[in-house]
């Protein structure tokens, strides 16, 4: 059993969850994931890890109420524990001094992008951070995101806070202004990656996604994570999540996260069933 | 007639006893085990079979040379018990593989009575002994030698680590057997159906090493969470034994494959047997597709494939498929599975083989193309090659596709730990005679090692790395495996 230290909310439907987690807080890298069950019968979801401390043996992650294990995770009380958690998995972010490096996150992909911005910024980058959300109450990690960058940008869809606009306007705006950019990392929805990615290819900006297929162990075992990329199978859960945006296959991915969507809708009791992860941005 | 006063002739008059079974309609639709398992009478009668050969060709079979003539004396004799403990001095987990053995390709293949009449049936008199002392007997726990202060550490708990741990624990050493995922058993839990192989079965196997004294620790992915040389150097294990068994599965790498409805085989087999899912939404919240009403198509020959299968059918499939690529002959399944697949509805598309994966707009899948074969000359394997006969192209329309063809192998160890040395493949180079690696105190066995293989084998493997570890860790083998 694992034991969840603590667990705030940091906006509507968004929570910051830190678990007692000594052997993977221990090892933890950006980029990596954990896989874990919220109760005897869920399901093995993965979450990335926000951030780690290895002296008090804890991991934090960041989780968006999407469907039942998600909710369930966020309702759980500090104190309580979950059967089970494991990781780090997935191979870390690959991690230099870029030159100027942009971060950019859509919705709850901001807390994906947060280890990884920390990072860049340590080995010496440049770090730009552009972090989109659909309206204000759900922007999250500013403070956080704004001690990493040395510019940082907020975006809203419907212009309450920030930037009025997308990820992608920001980031072509930067271009034009004549900006020297080294290096993107884009995590979000798959339209808003997919978009990115269009957005630096005639550049030729070296630009990195990290997917989120669907995982069944995590571990390598099951080949449910497949993603293609350079028009050759991967596996999301061993050979990334992190993959060159250039080559990645968006609409097969999109495509194959939809197949159990009818089974979600039953399992998930809760009505809003909102589009997050490959939601329209 | 009883088992000392009665002749060779009167033996082979017997016919083999049949293993009882679930009715096929009804199994077809439901997860319980399908083989229902030999009752006293019918055991003791299939054991008067054995003519107890001077010279037992069928241990030779055996790939742990499980004494067989004389645990089947002893069957003959009711001794059940004493039958059982026979079969444990050689395989711990003898009600494992009179389920799952390959028995027609090893002991019984070697059988003196099957040359003229049909062979001991020595995998359901392995199965009914197993049974007997798990439902009669105490289980006992075996003799356990004293502590010796060394520790070993398994990875992986699969048939290979189990096996290693069950002798390393019992000559006194310290175990504790590291396990990535959240159940233990390896492909025993995830991959074999409940119809198969109940999962209660491999549970109470794994409760009586724990009461042995070793330890398990699940949720751990050693190469991730911890390496192998912070085990060795920091966490005080003298030994480590790598069981982590096959890896990723393959693809065909046709047109098509990456349709919403296309997956393998383990991926599909875990969400049934690990995750459960054929009890969602009530008791999982693991979905699985979709079977009900639709077409499968399972791609593959292998246990696997059947296994599928056969899952499909009870998950409701209209029609469930396999297609493999040559003729039945060639099939690599254990016979039994294919004759319970047949009765159970599955239909074999033989000597077909699949050209593409045909969507709709919504890049789902709807059907795949084939083209018919025939066998043509020997290949490399000895197998004949099948050829396509052209022109002979048709669509079968199908909703889910399985594709069961291999597996690689798993390449963390070989990232994490760059000097145990590997195979093209990816496998694990070892001494066979030890099991060792080309790192010192470090061992391995299993499918990590073979490439996918059987239980058998890998326990095989995790007896003999057990007793090359035992060696290592006290320079000698005297008195190793004596009670
Ligand atoms: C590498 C990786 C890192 C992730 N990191 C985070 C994170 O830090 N914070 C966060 O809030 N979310 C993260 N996710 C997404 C998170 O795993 C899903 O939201 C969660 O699994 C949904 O489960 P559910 O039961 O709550 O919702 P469901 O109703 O079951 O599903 C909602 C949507 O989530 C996706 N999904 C469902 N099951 C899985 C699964 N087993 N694996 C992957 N995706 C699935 C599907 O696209 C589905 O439409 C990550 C996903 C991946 C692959
Ligand atoms: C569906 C199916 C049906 C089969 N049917 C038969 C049959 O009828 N008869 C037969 O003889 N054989 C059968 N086989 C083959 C047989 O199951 C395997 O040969 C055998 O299980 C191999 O044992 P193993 O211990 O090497 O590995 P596995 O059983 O694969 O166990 C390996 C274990 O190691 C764990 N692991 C992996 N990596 C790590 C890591 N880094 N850290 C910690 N743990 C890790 C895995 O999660 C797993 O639990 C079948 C296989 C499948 C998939
Ligand atoms: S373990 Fe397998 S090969 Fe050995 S006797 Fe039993 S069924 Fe035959
Ligand atoms: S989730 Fe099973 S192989 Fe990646």
């Amino acid at each position: 059993m694992y034991r969840i230290v603590s667990s705030k909310p940091l906006a509507e439907n968004i929570k910051k969850i830190e678990i007692e987690a000594p052997r993977i807080a221990k090892k933890q890298q950006a980029g990596q994931f954990v896989m874990l069950r919220v109760n005897p019968t869920g399901e093995r979801i993965p979450l990335t890890i926000a951030g780690s401390d290895a002296e008090a043996g804890t991991i934090s992650l960041i989780v968006q109420g999407m469907g039942k294990s998600t909710k369930e995770l966020n309702s759980l009380a500090e104190g309580s524990s979950i059967p089970d958690i494991v990781g780090p998995l997935g191979t870390p972010s690959h991690i230099e001094n870029f030159g100027t490096a942009v971060s950019i996150g859509g919705g709850v992909g901001t807390a994906i992008a947060y280890p990884t911005a920390v990072a860049l910024k340590k080995a010496g980058n440049h770090v730009i951070t552009i972090n989109g959300a659909r309206t204000k109450e759900l922007v999250i990690l500013e403070k956080e995101m704004k001690s990493v960058s040395d510019e940082a940008y907020i975006t809203t869809d419907d212009g309450s806070y920030g930037y009025h606009g997308f990820v992608t306007q920001k980031l072509q705006e930067l271009i034009d202004s004549g900006k020297k950019i080294d290096f993107v990392l884009a995590i979000g929805p798959i339209p808003m990656m997919k978009a990115i990615a269009e957005v630096t290819r005639p550049y030729g900006i070296h630009t990195v996604v990290s997917l989120n297929p669907i995982m069944v162990d995590g571990t390598g075992m099951c080949g449910g994570c497949r993603v293609t990329v350079n028009n050759e199978t991967k596996f999301a859960c061993v050979d990334g999540p992190e993959f060159d945006a250039h080559q990645v296959d968006f609409s097969n991915l999109a495509d194959r996260n939809r197949i159990y969507q009818s089974e979600e809708k039953t399992s998930s009791e809760a009505g809003d069933h909102q589009c997050r992860l490959h939601g329209s941005h | 007639m009883d088992a000392k006063n009665i002749t060779n002739k009167e033996r082979m008059a017997i016919p083999r006893q049949p293993m009882p079974a679930q009715d096929p309609t009804e199994r077809s639709r439901n997860f319980q085990e399908v083989n229902l398992g030999y009752t006293p009478e019918l055991a003791m009668k299939e054991a008067l079979r054995c003519i107890q050969c001077k010279d037992p060709v069928c241990i030779k079979g055996c790939p742990v040379n499980i004494k067989i003539d004389q645990f089947i004396l002893k069957v003959a004799e009711g001794d059940f018990l004493g039958a059982a403990k026979k079969i444990k001095e050689d395989n711990v987990l003898p009600a494992v593989c009179g389920r799952v053995c390959p028995q027609e390709d090893q002991c019984e293949k070697e059988c003196i009575i099957g040359r003229k009449h049909e062979p001991v049936a020595i995998g359901n008199l392995e199965r009914f002994v197993a049974d007997w002392e798990r439902e009669h007997g105490t289980m006992e726990l075996p003799p356990i030698k004293a502590a010796t202060g060394k520790k070993a550490a398994v990875i992986g708990s699969g048939p290979a680590g189990l096996s290693c741990a069950n002798d390393l624990v019992r000559h006194g050493h310290e175990v504790v057997v590291f396990e990535a995922l959240h159940e233990l058993g390896g492909v025993l839990m995830y991959g074999v159906p409940e119809f198969r192989l109940p999962k209660d079965i491999v549970s109470k196997e794994i409760e009586g090493m724990k009461n042995m004294g070793v330890e398990f620790r699940t949720d751990v992915v050693v190469g991730r969470s911890v390496t192998i040389d912070e085990l060795m150097q920091e966490e005080g294990f003298d030994a480590v034994f790598i069981g982590v068994g096959a890896g990723l599965p393959w693809f065909m790498g046709i047109p098509g494959e990456s349709l919403v409805g296309v997956l393998a085989a383990n991926e599909f087999l875990t969400r049934v047997n690990l995750m459960k899912a054929y009890d969602f939404p009530a008791k999982s919240d693991t979905p699985v597709f979709d079977c009900k009403g639709k077409n499968v198509a399972v791609f593959g020959g292998g246990n696997t494939a059947m296994d599928a299968v056969r899952t499909a059918k009870r998950l409701g499939a209209d029609h469930a498929y396999i297609v493999y690529r040559r003729s039945e002959a060639e099939m690599p399944a254990r016979v039994e599975e294919i004759h319970h697949a047949k009765e159970e509805g599955i239909e074999f598309l033989l000597l077909m083989n699949p050209l593409e994966f045909l969507g709709n707009d919504r890049h789902w899948l709807t059907g795949v193309k084939c083209i018919k074969m025939e066998l043509g000359e020997p290949d490399d394997s000895g197998r004949r090659r099948p050829v396509p006969i052209e022109g002979s192209e048709f669509v079968l329309p199908i909703d889910m596709a399985i594709i069961s063809i291999g597996n690689g192998s798993n390449p963390l160890i070989k990232q994490t730990t760059p000097e145990i040395e590997t195979s093209k493949r990816d496998t694990i180079i070892v001494d066979i005679n030890t099991m060792a690696t080309s790192k010192d105190g470090v061992y391995a066995g299993g499918d990590i090692v073979t490439g996918g293989a059987t239980v058998i084998l890998a326990m095989g493997a995790g007896r003999t790395a057990a007793k090359a570890i035992h060696e290592k860790l006290m320079g000698t083998t005297a008195g190793y495996d004596e009670w």
